[in-house]
């Protein structure tokens, strides 16, 4: 990176740290943090959508749907997140590949279930074999956002889902009283009271969310914990010009930090959007900023 | 192999006791559903033993951070920022970590690299962080009426605490803390993919159900399971607690009880 980093063992500490902590693999380092960033900026709307769906689907008449919307709430949260999230992505996968293979390989006739491998015609491998290795970091990175926003979406569901039985049943009689149909009182009356009372459990939500995403690593992403560990081992004069002991309790310190500073910035942010949310509302909130600027 | 003799072979294995080999090949059902539970030991070692201790310090930080003097305050409020601030997966990573860089310097600290102990600190130090917070709110939240009376009785200090604030701090506190401990049960599953090696493949229940997961290529069978066990000891840490919240709830009338609202696992 810089003009003296040529022969690193020549160089004072300062000087040999930001020669060090500039090197190509650093850089991968810090890619993998936007990596982090991404998975929340993509996972966050998802996982709402899919909750949002999931609370429709609870609140729905339909037996049948509803049942399905409070099952996936009540499964989802019973069960340890961890056991989800590396359950999902191999049934995924072997459900989608299971889904090609049954349209494009209708003449196969071997079992798929081989003893101990799942085995599909080749031209339904996801991604296929030949594709480049772009290809199969998307797909696993694909996969790591539907899972997460499928888990996440149990609990962004039950948020909403409360937070739709928060809204004053008074409201939506008015909203009948005025012949609305029940699907006009839905989207008219209810969703946009509806956030509101949701916003401080979607609020936690997202601090979960963001303390959720070292979880990545056990999907086999190469995310922050992957370089972490990489980086921090032990280097010895063979392989690198920038021999080290093992670092990578400092490495973990770095992330650890890190992630103070994203709960602790994301606090302030939420902090200052519920404040505003609750100006000049019937709330008890309301009536201390009220007190206050009085 | 019959059923019986997989138990009586695999039922210990975590604990290393029984047949050292793991099955291979041609898994049974039988197998599968005796190694989780297996592991499941290890779950609940980890979840009742950092309960138990991190009990007590969770009320000593709720206490000291409810107090004025900022040197008492001040640390207790950055124990809590820093444990619920940062997500387990890492602190378990770092502690590990920290513990072979001691390990390295002092052989005293040998022991703290093996995730019985090590993992142990780190969930005790971490639930000590998120009950303190919920004791904290309780203690907030004790009717003004009631210390006040306590005051009007002569009571004072230690006997007010005893007799007053904490019976009534431990009653609001918990609906709450009886998440705070399915939580925790839950994220004992973290261990062993975080750094501190299992010996010998003596993991926890998501340790042998990856494992088998692994071996087999069909997570269908064993996540089941494992989630079997776990909404199992759910509903008995439930029980247990809904019975000391009964206990703790003894003197209201019927109507006015809080009711045990068990809103289980996020990932912390």
């Amino acid at each position: 990176m810089f003009s003296y980093c040529t022969d690193p063992e020549t160089l004072a500490t300062l000087q040999w740290l930001t020669c060090y902590l500039t090197t190509g693999v650093h850089f991968s380092f810090y890619y993998s943090f936007l990596k982090v960033l991404g998975i929340l900026a993509v996972t966050a709307p998802v996982a709402l959508a899919f909750g949002f769906g999931g609370a429709m689907a609870a609140r729905s008449s339909i037996a049948p749907l509803s049942w399905f919307g409070k099952g996936y709430i009540a499964i989802v949260r019973g069960v340890p997140d961890i056991a989800f999230f590396l359950f999902f992505v191999i049934a995924l996968d072997q459900g989608f590949e299971w889904m090609r293979h049954q349209v494009l390989c209708p003449d196969w006739t071997d079992p798929i279930r081989q003893g101990n491998d799942f085995l599909v015609c080749p031209q339904a491998k996801l991604p296929l074999g030949s594709a480049p290795q772009v290809v199969h970091q998307t797909y696993a990175f694909g996969l790591a956002v539907i899972t997460f926003a499928l888990v996440f979406g149990a609990f962004a569901a039950n948020v909403i889902f409360g937070a739709m039985r928060a809204v004053p049943r008074a409201q939506l009689e008015t909203a009948e009283a005025y012949g609305m149909s029940p699907r006009q009182t839905f989207w008219r009356v209810l969703v946009p009271q509806m956030w509101v009372y949701a916003l401080p459990g979607l609020s936690n939500l997202w601090q979960v969310l963001i303390k959720a995403t070292p979880l990545l690593f056990l999907l086999g992403i190469e995310d922050v914990v992957y370089w972490a560990r990489e980086l921090g081992g032990t280097k010895t004069p063979q392989f690198t010009d920038y021999p080290h002991g093992d670092w990578r309790m400092w490495y973990f310190l770095a992330l650890l930090i890190f992630y103070l500073f994203m709960t602790w910035g994301s606090e302030k942010i939420l902090g200052r959007i519920m404040a505003r949310l609750t100006r000049g509302q019937a709330t008890s909130g309301g009536e201390a900023q009220r007190k206050a600027a009085a | 192999m019959s059923c019986l003799e997989t138990i009586q072979s695999y039922a210990l294995r975590s604990v290393g006791l029984g047949e050292r080999l793991l099955p291979r090949s041609d898994f049974t059902l039988c197998e599968q559903f005796t190694l989780i539970g297996s592991g499941m030991i290890w779950n609940v070692y980890f979840g009742v033993m950092a309960l138990g201790v991190g009990f007590f310090l969770a009320i000593a930080i709720a206490l000291a951070k409810g107090q004025s003097n900022p040197w008492l305050r001040l640390p207790a409020e950055w124990f809590i920022f820093l444990f619920r601030g940062s997500p387990l997966f890492i602190q378990f990573f770092f502690a590990y970590f920290l513990f072979l860089s001691l390990k390295g310097v002092y052989p005293v600290f040998s022991p703290f690299t093996a995730a019985w102990l090590g993992a142990l600190i780190v969930l005790f130090l971490n639930t000590a962080a998120y009950s303190a917070q919920i004791f904290y709110g309780a203690l907030q939240s004790i009717p003004k009426g009631e210390v006040e009376a306590a005051d009007a009785y002569g009571l004072s200090g230690w006997s007010r605490f005893r007799r007053v604030v904490f019976p009534t701090m431990l009653r609001l506190a918990w609906p709450a803390y009886t998440n705070e401990a399915i939580f925790l049960f839950h994220a004992t599953t973290l261990v062993y993919f975080s750094g501190f090696p299992a010996w010998q493949q003596r993991g926890d229940a998501l340790y042998y159900a990856s494992y088998f997961a692994d071996k087999t290529f069909n997570p269908f069978v064993p996540y089941p399971i494992l989630a079997m066990y776990f909404i199992l000891l759910t509903l008995v840490v439930i029980g247990g607690f809904g019975l000391v919240n009964g206990r703790l709830n003894r003197h209201l009338p019927a109507n006015s009880r809080q009711k045990l609202r068990v809103r289980p696992n996020l990932i912390r």
